[in-house]
């Protein structure tokens, strides 16, 4: 194991450095040398930085910026770079766009929400917002009176054209346009409205008969702001939101911001919790599978499937309820430990549900996993590399089934995994076979994680005691949890206050809907509800 | 056996024995009119009821129940519904080509309807090129849906037309080649000496291996020619919302619903006509006894029973199976049915010729 903290200075000689005890190293960067170091981060065989996890904007007060979370698969190390620019009137930083391509996506957030406009970006839209918004929100300055945005009943123009930042030859920055969509194209509107895309979301779909030439995400339709509700929300109130982003991993997100809030806090959770926790989060993940079977099922246009896993998610809901009340979101973690102790017929609910569930996952592949339509539907269709899925951040189930390695309840243990036994589900094949398959075997992996953890809770509390206003001391934390569709991280940025300066979610959903572009195109309409399906985004996690 | 042309004859001579003929005539088409149309609306509804209840079973579900015994009215008042709905006109529509596309599939399946021998005695339509005639008509709904496609202006709506033409257009071959087969062994295009020369055994039986290649083909191209599941792209709903009928509602779109379920039996009447003897009794030749308490059951009977089992195949393909794509459903065609449709053609013609057959 090289020193990180050396080789970095080697390549990168005007890094700064922040080292704060169990915390990854930090690395502060001009923005004139972010693009060349990144590279260099990336491709160096030493580092080989090849996951950009979470891209944060930021706004420092005198200065804005951009905070990258890599990661390495390869040595499993994580490192934070920061990068800023004073300018606040026209703030400009370059693209890392092309080093991984799921920055294309975020940077385009951070242009919405910030303003920083990035210099080589392919498409400098804005993302969620209106085209006609006025003004960046998360900026600390932004002024949230009426008279800037108004309510507007009427639609906005959606933009054929989007502007640029190059640089020429001479390294000058100039402004050009970009055509995204031609006048002669028959450009199809998949969305908002559509009952493949999950959710209101917008595919503009460029179409060649029945083949796809260009698919453009429209996303932001149900944006809600939670990121900046956050910043006037203590921690405590943040979790509520939290259920609402993935409402199928409505648990583990919740897990996530709780685990980052008792890290920073340096609180000491009992086994109980720890215990109660992973097997909700499992119990999450299955239903959240379940659904997932349905809704593929559905879209590829056999119906019956669609009941049956609609029928045993209900168990599991049932279960759900029986404990915290709650069947899609449950509110059940709290900072310190759960909302209240498991119900008296949970373990014994648990059990029958373990014995019940295989018959019917025979059923499940009797009728659908071997059926030949379906399998040719989906062998083939939508393949993603293992490169791509990388660089496009693809986690969860749809990274496994393109041979990456990036289930975090492998990769950082948190809860109790580290003392279960279970296989990480990995397919090579990359199409969308791959994908449902992969779910289909993980839902016995967590049949095996639950029957291992059941019978094992252990006594004690099922919460500690906390304070309702917490202040996490001043510095940055981030927390991932694999969520039902991949990696779900928490960004908190604390300056000591009862609320956080900054608060980020690492979407599951952002990279997923951004690799439907590669995916698709070259392919049928048929394929894109495929690829849809098996990616299996959930819309109110890309909006947030 | 009842014979129904005895109630026919008793009709015509009661009317002609106080009517010109012209009059008893004109009264007799008035009547025959109703009575199909009645039928068609009968069968359509009992035909959504069955859909509804039997897709409920195979989904661990009740189906309607509310409405009715068991349910049994829940059509009649989804019917209702549909009747007093608003028809909304849509801008930018092509608004003659709009409103008459329904009509035209509606037209189409009707006058396929009224060539089918409902029972011994019971057909409206029939004459020597009957089962030409069927197949003609049923081909004009294809006008009906690619005009409906193109009328609304809306791309999905397009797409959808534009697939189904290509899918009815490729299918009506299977069809078409798997009824000159049967012909082949019938020796006649009209429905009633179809119907008839099978008395002494069902063409499915005596017709054995190229009739049943055949009849397996004909179920695979009717599903697809009637737009039902597996090979319902044209309105596949979660890629292209509805198709074709998108932008309709009320009663229009209700005839392009009442059309497809009236296809569906149209299909399945005529695979039971063709293959398992149409209103025809059980028989076995040599067994009198058995063949004589057949013939007790009604031949009314008979045929809807085979139909309601050709129609409930044709339900499991659709509950059962996801859904093709477009090019995996033309290459089953081009690639698969058709070559081995025509192979079964000529192995008929041998088989008939050196009368291989029983």
């Amino acid at each position: 194991m090289i020193d990180l903290k050396e080789r970095i200075a080697a390549l990168a000689p005007e890094a700064e450095f922040v080292k704060a005890e169990g915390k990854p190293l930090e690395v502060i960067l001009p923005s004139s040398k972010i693009h060349d170091a990144m590279m260099k981060f990336r491709d160096d065989k030493d580092l080989q930085f090849n996951f950009l996890v979470c891209l944060s904007g930021m706004d420092w007060g005198d200065s804005l910026g951009v905070v990258y979370h890599l990661f390495s698969l390869q040595y499993r190390t994580y490192l934070v770079v920061k990068t800023s620019t004073t300018d606040r009137e026209k703030p400009q930083l370059y693209s890392v766009a092309d080093i991984w391509a799921t920055a294309n996506m975020n940077e385009r957030e951070v242009f919405d929400f910030f303003g920083i406009r990035f210099i080589n970006h392919p498409d400098m839209r804005r993302l969620f917002l209106r085209n006609d918004f006025v003004g960046f929100p998360l900026r600390k300055d932004y002024d949230m009176s009426e008279e800037n945005n108004p309510l507007v009943m009427s639609n906005e123009e959606t933009d054929d054209m989007t502007p640029v930042l190059v640089t020429n030859e001479k390294g000058e920055v100039e402004e050009k346009k970009k055509v995204l969509f031609e006048d002669s194209e028959y450009v199809v509107n998949i969305g908002p409205q559509h009952p493949a895309t999950h959710g209101v979301l917008h595919f503009r779909t460029s179409l060649e008969g029945e083949i796809i030439k260009k698919v453009d995400v429209h996303c932001g339709y149900i944006h809600r702001g939670i990121e900046k509700m956050a910043e006037s929300l203590t921690y405590p109130q943040i979790l509520g939101y939290t259920d609402r982003l993935d409402y199928l991993s409505a648990h583990q997100n919740r897990h996530a911001v709780c685990m980052c809030v008792e890290e920073a806090l340096g609180m000491e959770i009992p086994d109980r919790v720890k215990y109660i926790r992973t097997i909700m989060d499992e119990l999450s993940r299955l239903q959240s599978h379940f659904l997932f079977y349905s809704c593929l099922c559905m879209d590829m246009g056999a119906l019956t499937p669609f009941f049956y896993g609609f029928r045993d998610r209900e168990k599991i809901l049932d279960l759900f309820e029986e404990t915290t009340g709650g069947r899609l979101i449950q509110n059940y973690n709290v900072i310190g430990g759960v909302m209240a102790d498991i119900h008296p017929d949970f373990v014994a609910g648990v059990k029958k549900f373990i014995k019940y569930l295989p018959p019917m996952l025979k059923e499940y592949h009797d009728v659908f996993t071997g059926n030949v339509i379906a399998t040719q539907r989906l062998k083939g269709v939508g393949i993603l590399s293992k490169e791509d899925a990388v660089s496009y951040g693809v986690t969860g189930p749809s990274g496994r089934a393109s041979g990456v390695s990036c289930d975090i309840r492998k990769l950082s243990p948190y809860g109790v995994y580290d003392k279960v036994d279970f296989k990480e589900i990995i397919y090579t094949e990359g199409d969308s076979f791959a994908r449902y398959m992969v779910r289909m075997d993980e839902i016995l992996e967590s049949l095996h994680i639950l029957e291992q953890l059941i019978d094992n809770i252990p006594a004690g509390d099922y919460a500690v005691k906390t304070k309702p206003i917490m202040r996490l001391p001043e510095g940055s934390f981030f927390k991932m949890v694999e969520a039902g569709r991949g990696a779900f991280g928490v960004y908190i940025e604390s300056k000591g206050d009862k609320t956080p300066y900054r608060l980020k979610f690492r979407s599951s959903c952002l990279p997923l809907v951004s690799v439907v572009d590669l995916l698709a195109t070259g392919s049928k309409i048929a394929d894109l509800i495929a690829i849809g399906g098996t990616l299996d985004y959930v819309v109110p996690d890309i909006d947030r | 056996m009842f014979d129904f042309a005895v109630v026919t004859q008793w009709v015509d001579t009661l009317l002609r024995s106080f009517l010109p003929d012209q009059a008893a005539l004109l009264v007799e088409f008035l009547l025959v009119g109703l009575c199909l149309l009645t039928a068609y609306a009968l069968i359509a509804l009992a035909l959504i009821y069955g859909e509804r209840k039997i897709c409920a079973w195979f989904q661990c579900r009740l189906g309607p129940n509310r409405v009715g015994p068991y349910g049994l009215i829940q059509p009649v008042a989804d019917m209702f519904k549909m009747l007093i709905k608003e028809l909304i006109d849509m801008n930018h529509s092509d608004k003659f080509l709009f409103r008459v596309a329904p009509f035209i599939v509606i037209i189409s399946s009707v006058l396929a309807f009224g060539c089918i021998p409902f029972a011994k005695g019971l057909e409206i339509l029939d004459f020597n090129v009957g089962i030409f005639f069927l197949l003609a008509v049923s081909s004009i709904g294809i006008v009906g849906i690619l005009l409906a496609g193109w009328s609304s202006n809306n791309k999905f709506s397009l797409i959808g037309a534009m697939r189904s033409g290509a899918q009815m257009i490729s299918y009506e071959l299977s069809i078409g080649l798997t009824i000159l087969t049967m012909v082949v062994l019938s020796g006649s295009m009209q429905l009633s000496t179809i119907v008839e020369s099978q008395a002494n055994g069902w063409f499915i039986f005596t017709g054995h291996i190229p009739a049943f290649i055949a009849f397996v083909i004909y179920l695979i191209a009717g599903t697809a020619e009637t737009n039902r599941g597996p090979f319902d792209l044209p309105e596949a709903d979660s890629e292209l919302t509805a198709g074709y009928h998108t932008e309709y509602s009320g009663i229009q779109f209700g005839f392009f619903y009442l059309a497809e379920y009236l296809n569906m039996f149209v299909v399945a009447a005529v695979a039971a006509t063709l293959f398992w003897g149409g209103w025809m009794p059980l028989h076995i030749p040599g067994f009198d006894n058995f063949n004589m308490i057949m013939d007790y059951i009604p031949s009314l009977f008979w045929f809807f029973g085979k139909v309601a089992l050709m129609i409930f195949i044709i339900m499991w393909f659709k509950w059962t199976f996801p859904r093709l794509r477009i090019d995996q459903l033309l290459r089953l065609e081009w690639k698969y049915l058709l070559p081995i449709n025509l192979i079964n053609l000529m192995l008929m013609v041998i088989i008939v010729v050196f009368g291989l057959h029983f």
